[in-house]
């Protein structure tokens, strides 16, 4: 499904990631973990062209954009559509209702009719659990309702990936189960998901693969069994002792 | 009294008629001569920039009076006759757009980025982005700052008088020069202006009210 070969990219000076070369299968879900500053969000961000990667290829589904040229508009807005994204803030737009938020996409960039896309995405909300909250303004949500309606945004686009940047670490932690939830049940779906995260519970329950990395390297990844209990690096013991994992 | 209440008419006509309406026209077309400053100020292509600041370093580091002497008293040397409604219609706009342009640019750059990215994320082009997701958000933070700008030019439409525009003020002028009553007709169009001011004032409020609706801050 996901095919990254040779991915690099720099800030000025600053390289974050240094050649990257990393598969996902149809329907996995892994999840990628590291201290803050290892590239972790940067490779999310690459896959859909949040940042533009220096160079190195990316392919998902039929979509390959090489980025080692001059990358043409059309090439980047395909490879774009393959994935959505849930960020860390939500970034829900506030001038819309929940409703709107979620009906955007599809018909903005998609081209559905109105009927359509409500249906489309009052079924999501209803999904994540928000189908009485169609009316209300992000404003009036609590942080953990408003990342679900980013969910839903994310999914009303109907990706082939869905990419998850530390979706929970802005929440109270009260708040933190409804949201991995909801995620739990798309990767029960058998939705390819690739998240950034630093809760290591969600990791072992639910991912098929943990990817450690640091200073812009994939340093390890294997099965989250293995990986929490038998790392074969350093790093990542020494990590994994840093935010004990229990 | 009676020379107050005999010169409100014709006050009030140069209000209606000149006053209000150039006040009107020349926002509107400020306002968007203002954006599309605004958008070429933040683009990425320098020469758009560039041409953006020399409009808005020009307008601002020249008196609006001046402006005005230009384009009514100074184009015709050129063979450019223009009426004194068009050129103060011209000149106010002009005004507006530049000192606008700084308020729009500033309030799309409020705007936090995490916005252009979700807009991005699901797949809008550029001027997607910006007209239903940016300029929405901005057109909220810019109320305040605009209305003051709009208020501002109701004020300097009394300018226009100097071009021969028989706006408000140049009425108060035209009858106190037969009557002497300086004093009178000068703090009568004081007040007029004052409390078509008030009423903005107001407006700007319930404007800034129901854009607040899906915000707490």
């Amino acid at each position: 499904m996901i095919t990254i070969n040779g991915l690099h990219k720099q800030f000025g000076q600053l390289e974050v990631l240094k050649g990257i070369d990393l598969k996902i299968n149809k329907g996995q879900v892994v999840v990628v973990i590291g201290p803050s500053g290892s590239g972790k969000t940067t490779l999310l961000r690459c896959l859909n062209i949040l940042e533009v990667p220096t160079s190195g290829s990316i392919t998902i589904d039929d979509q390959t954009t090489d980025f080692s040229t001059k990358v043409p508009k059309k090439s980047v807005d395909a490879l774009r559509k393959k994935s959505a994204m849930v960020f860390q803030h939500y970034n829900l737009f506030p001038h819309m209702t929940v409703l709107q938020n979620v009906m955007e996409g599809p018909i903005i960039v998609k081209k559905l009719s109105k009927v359509d896309a409500r249906k489309r995405a009052e079924n999501l909300l209803v999904k994540v659990g928000l189908g009485d909250k169609l009316d209300f303004f992000p404003h009036q949500l609590s942080g953990g309702q408003q990342q679900r309606v980013g969910i839903a945004r994310a999914l009303a686009l109907e990706p082939k990936v869905m990419l998850f940047d530390e979706p929970t670490s802005a929440l109270d932690p009260e708040l933190v189960g409804e949201v991995l939830q909801v995620m739990k049940d798309l990767a029960d779906e058998g939705i390819t998901m690739v998240v950034v995260t630093h809760e290591m519970r969600f990791a072992k329950d639910v991912a098929d693969e943990v990817i450690f990395m640091d200073q812009g390297k994939i340093i390890e990844r294997s099965e989250p069994n293995e990986m929490f209990t038998q790392p074969k690096e350093e790093r990542t013991r020494q990590f994994l002792n840093l935010i004990q994992v229990h | 009294m009676d020379i107050a209440q005999t010169s409100l008419q014709p006050l009030l006509e140069g209000l209606v008629v000149f006053t209000l309406p150039l006040s009107i026209i020349a926002f509107i077309l400020g306002l968007i001569l203002a954006v599309f400053t605004a958008l070429a100020r933040i683009s990425t292509v320098k020469i758009f920039q560039w041409i953006a600041r020399f409009y808005v370093s020009i307008i601002r580091g020249t008196p609006l009076l001046v402006q005005l002497f230009i384009l009514f008293y100074g184009l015709p040397t050129l063979g450019i006759v223009i009426d004194p409604f068009p050129a103060a219609v011209i000149g106010f706009s002009l005004n507006v757009g530049a000192y606008a342009s700084e308020i729009i640019r500033a309030a799309i750059l409020s705007i936090p980025k995490g916005q252009w990215e979700a807009a991005q994320m699901i797949g809008m082009t550029y001027s997607q982005s910006l007209q239903r997701v940016i300029l929405p958000q901005a057109t909220r933070v810019s109320i305040p700052p605009l209305s003051n700008s709009f208020i501002g030019l109701v004020k300097d439409t009394s300018l226009a008088s100097l071009i021969l525009v028989t706006e408000m003020f140049r009425r108060a002028q035209e009858i106190a020069a037969t009557n002497y009553e300086f004093l009178l007709l000068y703090v009568e169009a004081a007040a007029i202006y004052w409390i078509i001011c008030f009423f903005l004032s107001i407006i700007q409020g319930r404007l800034e009210h129901r854009f607040d609706r899906y915000v707490t801050r």
